[in-house]
């Protein structure tokens, strides 16, 4: 089996401050991995460079996705080839309703991949179905994408587009964060539908709580820029008890 | 790679117009005097009364200074080197066959295939081509609601009492200098008259191509909406690409009698110049709409994007009680272009009511400025108005400028603006094509969202054109 991700001596800066030193991390198709970590220990960062934010400077180090090194492949590329980001912050865009928005990215994605395109009655009936699994109103097709959206609904609309746009490595960056627990269990059902034997997750979070309803089958802590240590499901609950600093006193011996 | 200068490159834009057709003119030597004139009215058959006016106006112009209060600069204008007529020589068509098949080509080329429009679309086309109108269409229907629609200079011949009631009376030839100009020399251009009750049939479309070399157009169209009629009015153009810039001063006047409804849009992409800022078009237009009757309406909408200097302040006066004025506007600006545009909403009668929606972009090194007036008079009680106007810009070498001005002389008036400026964001971007969609449909998708308010007032075959010319005035190559 070849893996999805292979991340190899990683070292990534920002405003030339480096924020990613030596990162070393190979994901496997099937897997959820989930990083965890304090406050600027360099976790969105990570998941940025890997969607490809230019604003990130890769210094040195290689990413393969799928076996091809994405170092300087295009966002857009990436995500063609089936690389999704769930923002932790989406951004509005005036004027574009959210269906017009999720098509026309949907439809590239398909023409990339050489699968048939959707219509607009094909589509819209796809996108209801999908709304349904992660209780949202359909209010939500026709109101301009991410505006004036509460926190929640920015992050059901996030798994939405993931589960439409069906990618093989989704990167959920705190997607847990500012989510009531109605949210919460929406947003894990739909993250869950994307479990596959052929796709892979990898999860950014600060807390425990979204791993109680997706499971991970790796869990991985980065502090100031490093994995520094990993370990299976059980580690959130041991974090959680004992904080990160017996972790950083472990690594630094 | 640098993220402006990716924008840059990816603005830069390629004008698909560009080209020219052979055809032999009938042409009046260059410059400006009375005996021009007089050859300009004898051409057209005019009568007296029509020679008599244009050389009033002529005298009148003569007094006049260039305006220069507008954010615009240009070289110079020599009015002396301006060619004032040129026509295709064949004239008298009876159908489109008698159409000059380059001229033809030249309408296929900018996809506007007549005959297919008189097919399919069911618009009645008035095309301008030059200074003589060659192709009019849809007579029948139209002469069978009563409607009439042609070229204003058939109907100065035709309709003498209509003309010498309307012609100059919203838009007179002391108004400014340019209006002035066009009055004394204007060609030609479209006249439509909606008889009482009337909703006219079909939208009405003219084409207006500038061909001929140095040859200035000088544009007249007046369109009289009688009580309780509606009319709906389409004006596109484009022009071939040229290296000396071209002179336009059009006038377009609108009266609207009670309960009348005019709709006037436009899609305005002529030559702009080439990146450099080399050649394109002096667009100095004057239009104007009368909201004479009570309840009557007058919208203008248009979308600019082409012109070196565009000069143009579409406006409503609102005469009628409970008459209604509207502007939506979007303006492109690349390159080297300058864009001074807006509108004047003046208001009279009581409970008027105006709404002014204008958006600005601006990208590579052009200049994007929005100029209002809402002007209520002391009688205008319970006047309204709602003033919306945005910027976009992209890129950090253009700019984008707002000077709107209110006077209200009555105490009951209730005045709205709102205005942001705001530039593509690098999140914007990076979120679009995060989701696969290219930087350059990413850029499209942002630029039509922030466009729709107007976009959505346009008729729905225009919104489709006025799209594809966004998208074609902002591609370039993405390095």
């Amino acid at each position: 089996m070849k893996p999805m991700l292979i991340i190899k001596n990683l070292v990534v800066s920002v405003d030339k401050k480096t924020i990613i030193k030596d990162l070393n991390l190979t994901i496997n198709p099937g897997e959820i991995h989930a990083i965890m970590g304090p406050n600027g220990s360099g976790k969105s960062t990570l998941a940025n460079v890997l969607a490809r934010n230019q604003d990130y400077v890769i210094e040195s180090g290689t990413i393969e996705f799928n076996g091809e090194d994405i170092i300087t492949t295009a966002p857009e590329i990436c995500a063609r080839n089936g690389l999704f980001m769930s923002f932790q912050y989406p951004v509005a865009i005036a004027g574009v309703t959210n269906i017009q928005f999720i098509k026309t990215a949907v439809n590239a994605v398909r023409k990339h991949q050489n699968l048939a395109t959707y219509d607009a009655i094909e589509f819209l009936q796809l996108i209801k179905e999908k709304m349904a699994v992660l209780n949202m109103d359909q209010d939500f097709l026709y109101r301009p994408i991410n505006e004036g959206f509460s926190g929640g609904e920015k992050k059901r609309n996030e798994i939405l587009q993931m589960i439409l746009l069906e990618p093989k490595l989704a990167i959920l960056d705190e997607t847990d964060s500012g989510l009531d627990i109605d949210a919460l269990k929406d947003v894990a059902n739909g993250v869950n539908t994307l479990r596959d034997p052929a796709k892979a997750i990898l999860m950014i979070t600060h807390y425990q709580r979204l791993l109680d309803y997706i499971t991970p089958d790796f869990v991985h802590v980065m502090s100031d820029g490093k994995l520094i240590y990993s370990g299976d499901k059980t580690l959130p609950a041991e974090l959680e008890a004992k904080g990160y600093a017996w972790l950083k006193g472990r690594a630094e011996q | 790679m640098n993220k402006n200068s990716e924008i840059n490159s990816f603005i830069e834009q390629k004008y698909t117009a560009g080209f020219s057709t052979d055809i032999e003119s009938d042409s009046a030597p260059a410059g400006l005097n009375e005996d021009i004139i007089k050859f300009i009215s004898q051409k057209k058959n005019e009568p007296e009364f029509m020679l008599e006016w244009r050389l009033k106006a002529y005298r009148h112009w003569l007094t006049l200074k260039e305006p220069t209060w507008a954010n615009v600069k240009y070289p110079k204008i020599n009015y002396e080197n301006i060619v004032y007529y040129s026509a295709p020589k064949k004239k008298t068509l009876t159908s489109l066959d008698e159409v000059d098949p380059e001229i033809l080509k030249t309408y296929a080329k900018l996809g506007i295939p007549l005959r297919e429009q008189e097919w399919l679309a069911g618009v009645a086309v008035d095309a301008v081509f030059d200074s003589v109108s060659v192709a009019t269409t849809f007579k029948d229907k139209l002469a069978k609601a009563g409607v009439i629609f042609c070229a204003i200079s058939e109907a100065i011949q035709k309709y003498p009492d209509l003309i010498k009631q309307y012609l100059g009376r919203v838009v007179p030839y002391t108004d400014n200098y340019f209006a002035c100009l066009n009055a004394a020399v204007f060609t030609d251009g479209s006249f439509c008259y909606i008889p009482a009750g009337v909703k006219c049939p079909m939208e009405l479309s003219t084409y207006f191509r500038i061909n001929a070399v140095a040859t200035g157009q000088f544009e007249r169209t007046l369109i009289i909406a009688e009580a309780g009629s509606y009319v709906s009015y389409l004006e596109g153009c484009s022009a071939p690409m040229r290296d000396e810039n071209q002179l336009h001063a059009a006038v377009v006047e609108l009266i609207a009698l009670d309960n009348a409804q005019i709709k006037y849009s436009t899609v305005q992409n002529w030559y702009p110049g080439d990146k450099d800022g080399k050649g394109g078009i002096y667009n100095f237009v004057t239009k104007r709409g009368h909201c004479r009757g009570k309840n009557s309406k007058i919208s203008w909408t248009q979308i600019e994007t082409g012109s070196a200097i565009t000069w143009k302040y579409p406006s409503v006066v609102l005469f009628g009680d409970n008459s209604v004025g509207e502007f939506y506007s979007v303006a492109l600006t690349n390159n080297h272009q300058q864009a001074d545009t807006g509108t004047k909403m003046i208001h009279i009668g009581k409970n008027t009511s105006s709404t002014v929606i204008a958006k600005g972009i601006a990208a590579g090194s052009s200049q994007n400025t929005f100029r209002g007036l809402i002007d209520v008079s002391s009688l205008a009680v319970k006047a309204r108005n709602f003033t919306q106007c945005d910027s976009l810009l992209l890129g950090d070498k253009c700019g984008a400028h707002t000077f709107p001005t209110i006077k209200a002389k009555n105490p009951q008036a209730n005045i709205e603006h709102e205005a942001t400026t705001s530039k593509i964001g690098d999140d914007q971007l990076f979120y679009c094509r995060q989701r696969g969609i290219s930087e350059e449909d990413s850029i499209s998708l942002i630029v039509n969202g922030f466009c729709k308010q107007v976009f959505r007032e346009l008729p729905m075959e225009f919104a489709v054109e006025a799209q594809k010319l966004l998208e074609v005035n902002l591609e370039g190559s993405v390095g």
